[in-house]
């Protein structure tokens, strides 16, 4: 049905996932002495960016930013800060809810923010990108019959995987082997990072399979 | 409802479970009692000398050196010239070998046999009491881990021996204050290698070399950490093997006559590095006995022992230094090193081997004697044998001395039997795991949380069918196994008894559940399918996913010792699982902007918008209170040893002991603003529902005794931080007050319980006798009609008349007051749509003061957050609920979730560590015993249970609130929700709790699943604690980590399943006041 879109998304996501390669190879060669441990910070705002701006590329090249109904310069402006906006607040949101879950307060903030900024243009940047600056809109993606078109349900499965993998990246702190990538955020942004590629692997694949059962009602 | 089956059916799953945690722990958990009692010098008298001193006759050796060598296994120690490819391990100690043929006089080289447990903790104290110790040795204090039973150290420093002390620090915990000098180093690291041994080394030469010392103990732990980090068989063993090796020869060169070296190790390890059990590798060490004066007769010879075990070493040692022997120990010495009579070598003052055998005998026997006055462990049968022959012995003994012959080698051999037998009889009771009881009580476990999950999954079925089955087939199991021992054995072992009752039960049970399943499943009802029940796709969703997550956890140390935070984590993670599993559902917004659902799919009338907004508001605003709580309760953490860098809650330590008087006031002021807060947000949720309108002694017990217990423990709070100093004159007031003020919220809480108990109705009535003013819609009751029926069929026919007077009188009296002065109903009832929970909540107010009583001040605060959290989750649950019903998801009966039950039961491990409290023995908060009884007690129950409701306050708390999670749905449902699809036509009615009545057996099936299930949890969770302990016995942390855990996780089962039937009873209780109330209300209604 949706074949042609599945294959975009497809050829989309290997896109992000070769900008997440390249920046994860490319400071290695230009810096001296970067290691994804050693200076996971550098590492972490280079993937943060690299995913950040391919996937903007990427979703105004195929058209995925929800139409807007005027077509002013000052709109698109403003609608531009609002989504700035939204990625500072997001950024804000996982930071408390990190801190929350155990993350230090005062000690590694710094450590704790690149985390939420990761975690943010892994998940909230997508959203910005599929439905635009619309919390109402992010909250009815996520139900059971909330997506609206493949790209949705794409978008259910990125975040779910990305959330999930850094939530399990929690899990090897206490352990006592004192490990480089235990220590504090390093598991925890790796767990999302993998678990980000995952959903980018599932996601087109298990449309593919599912394509039968999947329905959606019109925009 | 069905009180008396739910009730029997909770105890006897209560019962199953208790007896698995018996039997295992029976096995696992060797228990010892410490003989408090100690040798001098007058005790070890010969036979026929005046009474004198004992240790003012000359000894063997003026000094010794002891050198322990952490896991030097006895592979370590030989030597095999012809291995020509040594292992890594083999062939490292050539010193050893070398002098034991250079000198045969004057060495020694035997395996060294340590008992279980193999840890270095217990094997100290093992060679330095010469007993046996066990996990638990059960002694004075709980809270050091200092040894106060009579030992080689405490012998020495009384007849006025230096001892000097070197290397692994858990001696300075051990013997505190007992070392002329001790020089301790940190032995927790198990990765560093040379820290302790380096430490060692900077000092032990020039120790030696100077006068100071008369003993040297010297610890070296590098073996040991190389073999729990590389094994033994890597290339960083050999070279610290070879490091000792020259630690050896060094000090052997620098050794005087008079000075006798013990190299020894203190277990041996398995061939992965790590030791804790008893197989072979881990039991066998090496001593090496060396002097630079003769004292062997010559080579080895036929009749030296083959192995020594270590018991051994503190009788040998004890007699060669000239102190007397430790009072407890079960040694027997070593003959090799004393000559044989008649043959006084030339170092004067040595004892002969007899008159060695004969003091050690002496003083074996008399422990022997002292212990079984105060235990009964130890079979009498074997005891009396035991008795017999040292008469026998002695009498010989004493005879030959009388007779001035020379004792024959018949006498030596039957001292030695007889040494030998009281060695291996306290073996047998005190230094052996059970592992076929250990096997028992894990599969009892096992099935009985099975059994648990099936009840809460079938409860329904279950309740009502239960019969005496599983009673007749676990009497019959249980005398029957009694019987057959009786035949096989002669004696009854009770543990066994019950292991057979309790798994035909469980097996029974099983295969009714399945019959009854199959049966249900023919008659086409849906009931849950046995198989899609053990399905992944239903174990593994969120909510038991998270308890899984939890039981794993307990498998790894690390996680133990973080526990508190690991909890508070998954407890997060589950409460963010709610809202956004309700999305997801499309339940947490109103779908209004959705024309295609609103149009066909539901009934529009059930579902307004604004109500759904302010349902899930209030859902998020809880998540929000519980999310505030969770993470301000991390800060009332303790800290454990293990946790390097942590600093406990500044909360824990009592306001006296506060210096800075500022703090203390803003502490003190804390504390009585929470405890506030606490009273008045419980009289304000009843006062909310209408529950402080009646003169009953509940709403009593609401009114007076809630205030004044918490005035009582501001003003003890008070008391107890006033500084000593300062009020001199008011001494004797202060001290009578600390003893008044807590007895009497004792007495207080004592009496709220009680009243409750009594008379747990908060309902007030309000009849009005105008029948015109009466609903209109009701049409007036006719009772005297029904002239020719029976008083029982009257009643039925009469109860659903009034219930529709409550339930009206109920909306309209409670919540719109005296509006409608026209249309008033004819009964009005205060608090009857909360008559359940509002006792169950007062209830445990009241239990929460008096725990909060047994704590620090300071944790007041955290007892305030912890009844925030309870409300929380009560409210979510109910939103939950009551969004799902507002989207006209189908009613479930009464039936609570796994998710809430979940949250609560890991809320309660939450607050245990957010109340100060760790599963380990030193974190024991023993301050407790002494509230109200500041001079201390003469018993020990009162104090242990004092302690045990101090330590486990949050479970208590939270198991005897367990019902109030099938209550509050109802207590906060939202009009026009299920009723709407009740009753039909009158929709607008708020029945709340009452509705519970109306279907009685749903109610009694409802609560027995949500019972079943916190035990399911809770017991799921001792379950996992037996398996670390099982599975982990040769762990390094076993005895520090695992088997203290296991034993708080196994006394907070206990303590929960108590208090869940505690809960449960008292619902029950309620529940017949209230059909009490209803019979009396029915006649008065008639007339
Ligand atoms: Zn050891
Ligand atoms: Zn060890």
């Amino acid at each position: 049905m949706w074949d042609h879109e599945i294959r975009s998304m497809a050829s989309s996501h290997a896109i992000v996932a070769a900008s997440v390669f390249m920046a994860t190879v490319v400071p290695a060669v230009l810096v001296p002495g970067f290691s994804v441990y050693g200076t996971h910070l550098l590492w972490l705002y280079s993937v943060s960016a690299a995913v950040t701006g391919v996937s903007v590329a990427v979703s105004w090249l195929l058209g995925l930013t929800p139409p807007t109904k005027k077509h002013t310069l000052g709109y698109k402006l403003s609608r531009l800060f609002r989504s700035c906006l939204y990625f500072f607040l997001s950024c804000l949101f996982f930071h408390v809810v990190l801190v929350l879950y155990g993350a230090p307060l005062i000690e590694s903030a710094v450590e704790t923010f690149s985390l939420a900024v990761l975690l943010t243009s892994l998940t909230s940047l997508r959203c910005l990108c599929v439905l635009g600056p619309n919390v109402q809109a992010w909250i009815r993606v996520f139900s059971r019959h909330g997506a609206m078109s493949i790209w949705d349900t794409c978008l259910q499965i990125t975040v779910a995987c990305t959330l999930v993998g850094a939530w399990l990246g929690a899990f090897p702190i206490p352990l006592d082997w004192d490990r480089p990538w235990q220590v504090w955020p390093v598991s925890c942004s790796l767990g999302a990072m993998i678990g980000y590629l995952t959903g980018l692997v599932v996601a087109p694949a298990w449309i593919h399979y599912h394509r039968k059962q999947l329905t959606y009602k019109s925009k | 409802m069905k009180g008396l089956p739910l009730l029997s059916l909770l105890l006897w799953m209560c019962a199953v479970y208790f007896v698995g945690i018996y039997l295992f722990v029976g096995g696992f958990l060797l228990v010892r009692l410490e003989v408090n009692r100690t040798s001098t010098c007058r005790d070890a008298l010969q036979p026929g000398e005046e009474p004198g001193d004992f240790c003012r006759g000359r000894p063997r050796f003026r000094r010794a050196v002891l050198l322990i060598i952490d896991a030097l296994k006895m592979d370590f120690a030989r030597f095999d010239p012809n291995n020509t490819t040594p292992r890594p391990y083999e062939n490292k100690l050539p010193v050893l070998e070398e002098t034991v043929s250079a000198k045969p006089s004057h060495s020694r080289l035997y395996p060294f046999r340590a008992d279980p447990p193999t840890t270095t903790m217990q094997r100290i104290k093992g060679f330095t009491t010469g007993s046996l110790p066990t996990f638990v040795d059960v002694g004075n204090n709980f809270a050091s881990s200092a040894i106060l039973e009579d030992n080689l150290i405490h012998q020495l420093g009384q007849v006025g021996k230096r001892v000097v002390f070197m290397g692994d620090d858990t001696w300075e915990n051990l013997f505190p204050k007992k070392f002329y000098r001790s020089l301790p180093f940190p032995s927790f690291n198990v990765k560093d290698l040379h820290t302790v041994d380096n430490g060692i080394l900077q000092h032990l030469y020039t120790t030696m070399v100077g006068d100071e010392w008369d003993v040297l103990v010297a610890h070296f732990l590098g073996v040991d950490h190389c073999g729990h980090r590389f094994g033994p068989d890597h290339p960083a063993m050999a070279d610290k093997l070879t490091q000792m090796d020259g630690v050896i020869r060094s000090v052997i060169n620098r050794l005087q006559n008079d000075t006798l070296l013990v190299v020894m190790g203190d277990h041996g390890m398995t061939d992965t590095g790590d030791h804790g059990g008893e197989s072979q590798k881990e039991t066998d060490a090496a001593i090496f006995i060396y002097s630079p004066s003769p004292m062997f007769p010559g080579p080895p010879s036929q009749g030296e022992p083959d192995v020594v075990p270590q018991t051994d070493l503190v009788p040998t040692l004890a007699l060669l230094l000239g102190t007397p022997i430790p009072y407890s120990s079960v040694g027997q010495v070593l003959l090799p090193l004393f000559p044989p009579h008649g043959q006084k070598q030339a170092a004067a003052g040595s004892l002969s081997q007899q008159e060695a055998l004969w003091i050690n005998a002496k003083q074996v026997n008399r422990f022997l004697e002292t212990y079984s006055s105060m235990a009964k462990d130890i079979p009498p049968e074997s005891l009396a044998q035991l008795k017999d022959q040292f008469s026998r012995v002695s009498s010989e003994y004493l005879s030959t001395v009388a007779e001035g012959r020379s004792p024959s080698s018949e006498l030596t051999a039957s001292l030695r039997a007889y040494l030998t037998s009281v060695r291996d009889t306290c073996r047998v009771t005190w230094a052996r795991f059970n592992p076929f009881k250990m096997a028992a009580g894990l599969c009892i476990l096992m099935f009985a949380c099975l059994m648990c999950f099936f009840l809460s999954e079938l409860s329904l079925v279950l309740l009502r069918e239960s019969g005496m089955a599983p009673v007749v087939v676990a009497l019959a199991a249980g005398v029957f196994t009694a019987g057959g021992q009786l035949l096989a054995q002669g004696y009854v072992e009770v543990a066994w008894c019950l292991a057979s009752a309790a798994l035909s039960t469980e097996v029974l049970f099983l295969w009714k559940a399945h019959r009854s399943r199959t049966a249900v499943a023919k008659n086409g009802s849906n009931a849950p399918k046995w198989a899609s029940l053990l399905t992944p796709s239903y174990l593994l969703t969120p909510p038991l996913l998270v308890p899984l997550l939890r039981c794993a956890s307990l498998l790894s140390d690390s996680y133990v010792i973080a526990e508190g935070r690991v909890v508070t984590f998954l407890v997060l993670s589950l409460a963010l699982y709610v809202p956004i599993h309700l999305n997801w559902d499309g339940l947490l917004l109103p779908p209004s902007h959705d024309p295609l659902k609103a149009a066909g799919l539901l009934p529009s009338s059930a579902l307004s918008p604004s109500v759904v907004r302010k349902e899930s508001s209030t859902l998020l605003a809880c998540l929000g209170v519980l999310v505030g709580s969770l993470y301000l309760s991390l800060s009332f953490h303790g800290c454990r040893e293990e946790q390097g860098s942590c600093q406990p809650s500044p909360f824990l330590s009592p306001l006296s002991r506060l210096q800075n008087s500022q703090m203390k006031n803003l502490h003190y002021i804390l504390s009585v603003f929470s405890l506030g807060l606490w009273t008045s947000l419980l009289r304000r949720c009843l006062r909310h529902y209408g529950n402080l309108n009646s003169s009953g002694a509940t709403v009593f017990a609401a009114r007076w005794i809630l205030p004044l217990l918490s005035v009582c423990l501001g003003l003890h709070w008070a008391v107890s931080a006033t500084p000593e100093d300062s009020f001199r004159n008011l001494a004797e007031l202060i001290s009578l007050a600390q003893l008044a003020l807590p007895r009497a919220a004792f007495c207080l809480l004592g009496l709220g319980l009680f009243l409750i108990w009594l008379d747990p109705l908060t309902v007030f009535m309000k009849a009005r006798a105008s029948a015109s003013a009466r609903g209109s819609s009701l049409p007036p009751p006719r009772y005297r009609a029904s002239t020719g029926i029976s008083p029982q069929a009257e009643l039925r026919h009469l109860i659903p008349q009034i219930y529709q007077q409550m339930r009206r009188s109920l909306d309209d009296g409670e919540l719109s007051g005296g509006n409608e002065v026209d249309n008033r109903p004819a009964v009005e009832a205060y608090g009857l749509g909360t008559v359940y929970s509002a006792p169950l909540l007062l209830f445990c107010g009241l239990l929460g003061l008096g725990l909060l009583l047994l704590h620090p001040e300071g944790m007041a605060l955290s007892f305030l957050l912890l009844l925030l959290e309870m409300g929380a989750l009560l409210h979510i649950h109910a939103s939950s609920t009551n969004l799902s019903s507002l989207h006209g998801a189908p009613p479930g009966g009464f039936n609570v979730p796994w998710t809430p039950v979940v949250l609560w039961s890991l809320a309660a491990t939450q607050f245990f560590h957010a109340t100060g409290h760790l599963p380990t023995f030193p974190s024991i908060q023993w301050g407790a015993a002494f509230v109200g009884f500041p001079d201390g007690h003469t018993g020990t129950i009162l104090p242990a249970s004092l302690v045990t409701l101090n330590t486990f306050a949050s479970q208590i708390l939270f198991a005897v609130a367990c019902p109030l999670l099938l209550f509050w749905p109802l207590v906060c449902e939202v009009r026009g929700s299920r009723s709407g699809r009740a009753c039909g036509d009158e929709g607008e009615d708020a029945v709340m709790e009452i509705r519970l009545r109306e279907s009685p057996q749903q109610f009694s099936s409802a609560l027995l699943q949500l019972s079943a299930r916190y035990l399911f949890i809770q017991g799921a969770q001792v379950f996992a604690s037996v398996c670390a302990a099982a599975i982990l016995r040769r762990h390094l942390m076993v005895w520090k980590v695992f088997a203290p855990k296991l034993m708080f996780e196994a006394s907070a089962f206990l303590v929960s399943s108590v208090s869940l039937l505690i809960g449960v009873t008292l619902v029950l209780r309620v529940d017949v006041a209230v059909s009490r109330w209803f019979k009396r209300l029915v006649p008065d209604a008639s007339r």
